[in-house]
């Protein structure tokens, strides 16, 4: 016997859901509250993905869930396994045959597509809160467009570091209209926000959902002095030789010999295979 | 014995829900898109998918204006039967129905306010033929431009004007579905 209803979340709480989606794709980068469920998993692993990724699924689905852009660690096998019980879903970890990918910090190194949709597992969803810990403040200052507080916290940086220090979560503003965290993925992963594909991200305890549309602008916060830079460490992958790809690095020893590889494990396993 | 109203609602609950969503969210997030969606037979006038949408996203939390056009006691108890969303008038709703000229004017409609935007009414506008022709779009989700058969121009440039303010619509014809955000640009 079956004993959960479709992708586990009952009707009710799937209307609710998805007509936050809706709103978040109409207002870009715009956090919409919604009445986030019980999951059964702690909220550190991704309720908030899981739950926009619940709501989205159809049957028909190919589902492939990254963690740091791996797809078998414990996170991610786990959240995959829940899908495929609940929803009974197809998966997979290959990039290109997914039609639903949750991830949680990277966005994948191969160029999404139109039928593709991209959840985020978001922690923290408010860019502003770091600065200003009242959510009536925050929520004033979104609706002003008062992003001065921001923009002093990057100077600041730049006063003190001589750039911009900020590696992970780096603010970015939607459309030119409201500043959004885009989780913490690596900076360099920035550019990749425009994308031809739909991007969803779900925070569970903070109980936020929004949205960036296909072809929307999307602008890492910089200044004429100190452009946006989304460089990396400058080594090639020790594994597939990839210039391109952001790196881990991983230790290889118990002398504790290093060497930098793919983050994107599917990415890097391509690569392999085609040289092969 | 069938009751008329009560047949027509989605076969299997959960994946029809499922795939009404799926198109919605398509259409809502790439304008100029045309879905296609044909999980509801609601009473007449409704189309099935502006029947679908109903069926997807209204419930007993989701106040619902039908606009003239589509105020009929068959569809009303069809919508009640299926979705317990209230009946209100425009000013209080989060959903409405009806064809562009039963809807207008259409300032009348929730907008949202600057610190919640996303509390804005979405219209379901009933369209007696729907293609990519006609008024040009920009905007978030659409590559260059696009073209769909807008009911008017006016309407949709001062919404546009309030953004991050504003209603957001769905447009349908028979099983066919678009939408239009009210961040698109639209011009003549
Ligand atoms: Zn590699």
């Amino acid at each position: 016997m079956n004993a959960y209803n479709f992708a586990y979340l009952d009707e009710q709480t799937k209307r609710m859901i998805r007509r936050a989606i809706l709103k978040g794709v109409a207002v870009p980068g715009y956090q919409v509250p919604f009445a986030s469920r019980e999951m059964p998993m702690p909220y550190g692993w991704g309720t908030g993905g899981v739950q926009v990724t619940a709501a989205c699924l159809v049957p028909e689905d190919r589902l492939k869930v990254i963690d740091q852009g791996a797809d078998d660690t414990t996170n991610a096998v786990s959240i995959r396994k829940f899908f495929q019980k609940t929803a009974q879903v197809a998966v997979t970890e290959k990039t290109g045959e997914a039609t639903i990918i949750q991830t949680r910090h990277r966005i994948p190194e191969q160029a999404m597509t139109e039928d593709q949709i991209l959840v985020y597992q978001v922690p923290i969803p408010e860019p502003l809160r770091f600065l200003e810990p009242s959510e009536v403040e925050t929520r004033k200052m979104h609706a002003l467009e008062d992003y001065g507080l921001m923009h002093v916290k990057l100077y600041e940086d730049i006063a003190r570091h001589g750039e911009i220090a900020t590696a992970y979560a780096y603010p970015v503003k939607v459309e030119g209209r409201y500043v959004m965290d885009p989780s913490p993925i690596p900076k360099f992963d920035n550019p990749k926000l425009e994308s031809s594909a739909l991007q969803l991200f779900g925070a569970g305890r903070e109980q936020r959902i929004y949205a960036v549309p296909p072809y929307t602008r999307v602008v890492s916060l910089d200044f004429e002095d100190h452009p946006f830079d989304p460089s990396k460490a400058p080594h090639p992958c020790a594994l597939c030789g990839a210039e391109d790809s952001y790196l881990d690095e991983v230790i290889t020893d118990d002398a504790g010999s290093r060497m930098f590889v793919c983050s994107d494990t599917d990415y890097c396993a391509s690569r392999r295979e085609d040289a092969a | 014995m069938t009751t008329p109203q009560l047949d027509g609602g989605f076969a299997n609950l959960s994946h029809d829900a499922a795939h009404a969503f799926r198109a919605a969210l398509q259409a809502m997030a790439r304008p100029g898109r045309i879905e296609m969606l044909a999980l509801a037979r609601p009473p007449a006038p409704c189309s099935q998918a502006a029947g679908a949408l109903i069926l997807t996203l209204c419930d007993s939390t989701t106040p619902l204006y039908l606009a003239p056009s589509h105020d009929q006691p068959g569809l009303r108890e069809w919508i009640t039967f299926h979705t317990s969303a209230p009946i209100v008038r425009p000013e209080a709703a989060m959903f409405a129905l009806g064809t562009w000229d039963a809807l207008s004017p259409v300032d009348r409609f929730a907008i949202g306010t600057s610190a919640y935007p996303d509390r804005a009414a979405t219209l379901i506008v009933e369209m007696t033929s729907l293609a990519t022709k006609g008024a040009s779009l920009r905007g978030p989700g659409i590559k260059d431009r696009a073209q769909l058969s807008l009911p008017e121009i006016a309407a949709f440039q001062d919404n546009r004007r309030r953004f991050p303010l504003g209603f957001d619509c769905y447009f349908t014809c028979g099983d066919r579905l678009a939408g239009l955000p009210r961040g698109a640009i639209v011009e003549g």
